[in-house]
């Protein structure tokens, strides 16, 4: 469903991304791990465009872009076919919960007023805040900001969801209600790139798991594979650090 | 030391019929100000090419120059390059004049709050697929209104105050009037504490709106 290809993005000289290749089947849950610094958040970053590769081709349903001179309409199109969850919420601050699920749906995808406002109330009772529609985000914990900054990218409908360390910045207490909404997100084959430090929910969900590091995709496959007998002496270096083995 | 309180007190009145016409200066300065002022902040902050340059420009010379000067020059000045201005009454030239010259201030302020809303704001804008026009409009305005407000309510009364400069181009505003009955009277104290009071008591009025202004902008943002 989603290719892409020699995707290379530097950051003032130095590399950050060294040539990506990924294949995304619908359905997919790929998680990927790896040390920090290692490009694995500018890879979500640059599939939406949210950074500007150098260059690389990305394919959604067989239509080609070429990411390193995007015009406006591509970055539009790539950016209204994927959906991202930031480490730090990134709310819309000025926003009701309600409103923050609403919004693209009234000014992006131009569905009436009442339609957008009853989905997005749908999707705040799946989220499980359908009593918190009229908060904003300041009033609101660590968690349900999160789960809200889910809400809003599930209201795009897009191919593929790309979550950047979403648990990283929340309080322990509250990674669990985050993580589980996720896994409810995975049961019903929503496509999505994680990046994560959660080695538990890399190996319960992921149908994949990517190692990073140095701007490559050092190894891949299957979690049970990857947690188990990694090939790559990088990986195994890695896992025994985070796992403590 | 002799104060005539009776001819303070009855001037009061008489002054405050022409209270509508500064203020209608005030405000329709206000609002053309404004709507200058997020166009430039926002080309800006894009750094438009060209546009930006041009915009730069054009607060360097509204704020590098005597807002008096910049009066004379348009009412004065310009039609006597350009002979279609000549019809131009003062009234219309002081509001110009005030628009353009807060404008450039406005401007300023407005784009120092864009600058300080996170950048996850915009990020999480395009992110959702608004075009960044859009996410400006929708999201990072409506922020940066708030940080911005107090410092465009300043200047707000700044540009009060600033239209009793009109009276030099004789439009008959609150000063003009008080000049006048001081002239005539010879009581140039009680006319000009008379005319104090008045702008004084104005501006105390607009401060409080913004408390309350202040106060539901900041609904958004308590815990």
């Amino acid at each position: 469903m989603i290719r892409i290809r020699n995707l290379v993005k530097t950051f003032n000289g130095t590399p950050v991304l060294n040539g990506i290749d990924l294949d995304i089947a619908e359905g997919e849950i790929i998680v990927v791990i790896g040390p920090s610094g290692t490009g694995k958040s500018t890879l979500l970053r640059c599939i939406n465009l949210l950074e500007q590769p150098d260059q690389g081709v990305i394919e959604i349903d067989g239509d080609a872009v070429d990411v390193g001179h995007a015009s406006k309409k591509d970055v539009l199109k790539l950016r209204r076919n994927t959906s991202f969850v930031f480490q730090n919420y990134a709310l819309f601050a000025n926003k009701t919960a309600l409103q923050n699920i609403a919004e693209g749906l009234i000014t992006v995808w131009n569905k009436p007023r009442r339609e957008a406002l009853a989905e997005a109330r749908s999707i705040l009772a799946d989220i499980g805040l359908a009593d918190k529609e009229n908060s904003y985000p300041a009033a609101l914990s660590g968690g349900q900001q999160q789960r809200v900054g889910i809400g809003r990218a599930m209201a795009s409908h897009s191919k593929v969801m790309l979550f950047d360390e979403p648990t990283s910045a929340l309080d322990p207490e509250w990674v669990d209600e985050v993580l589980q909404l996720m896994k409810r997100l995975a049961e019903r084959k929503q496509t999505m790139v994680v990046v994560t430090h959660e080695m538990s929910f890399a190996r319960d969900v992921a149908d994949r798991v990517l190692f990073m590091e140095g701007g490559r995709i050092v190894e891949q496959g299957p979690p049970q594979k990857i947690f188990a007998e990694p090939d790559d002496p990088r990986t195994q270096a890695f896992l025994r650090k985070v796992l403590r083995r | 030391m002799n104060f005539d309180l009776s001819y303070f007190i009855e001037l009061i009145p008489l002054l405050l019929r022409y209270l509508g016409i500064t203020m209608q200066m005030a405000l329709l300065g206000l609002v053309f100000a404004l709507l200058l002022a997020v166009v430039m902040a926002v080309v800006r902050v894009f750094r438009v090419p060209l546009l930006d340059w041009l915009v730069q420009l054009y607060i360097s010379f509204f704020r590098g120059t005597p807002l008096l000067v910049q009066l004379f020059l348009l009412y004065y000045g310009l039609p006597q390059m350009f002979p279609p201005l000549v019809g131009i009454d003062a009234f219309t030239a002081a509001v110009i004049g005030l628009s353009l010259h807060f404008s450039a201030y406005m401007a300023e302020s407005i784009r120092a709050a864009i600058i300080g809303i996170d950048r996850s704001q915009m990020e999480a804008a395009l992110s959702i697929g608004q075009s960044p026009l859009m996410a400006m409009r929708r999201i990072i305005l409506p922020q940066a209104a708030r940080i911005a407000l107090p410092s465009l309510m300043n200047q707000f009364v700044d540009m009060i105050k600033s239209t009793s400069l009109a009276f030099t181009l004789g439009v008959a505003e609150l000063m003009a009037r008080a000049q006048m009955e001081a002239s005539s009277s010879f009581k140039f104290f009680e006319s000009f504490l008379a005319v104090a009071l008045i702008y004084w008591v104005v501006v105390v009025l607009f401060t409080r709106l913004q408390l309350r202004l202040e106060t539901k902008l900041n609904r958004a943002y308590q815990r």
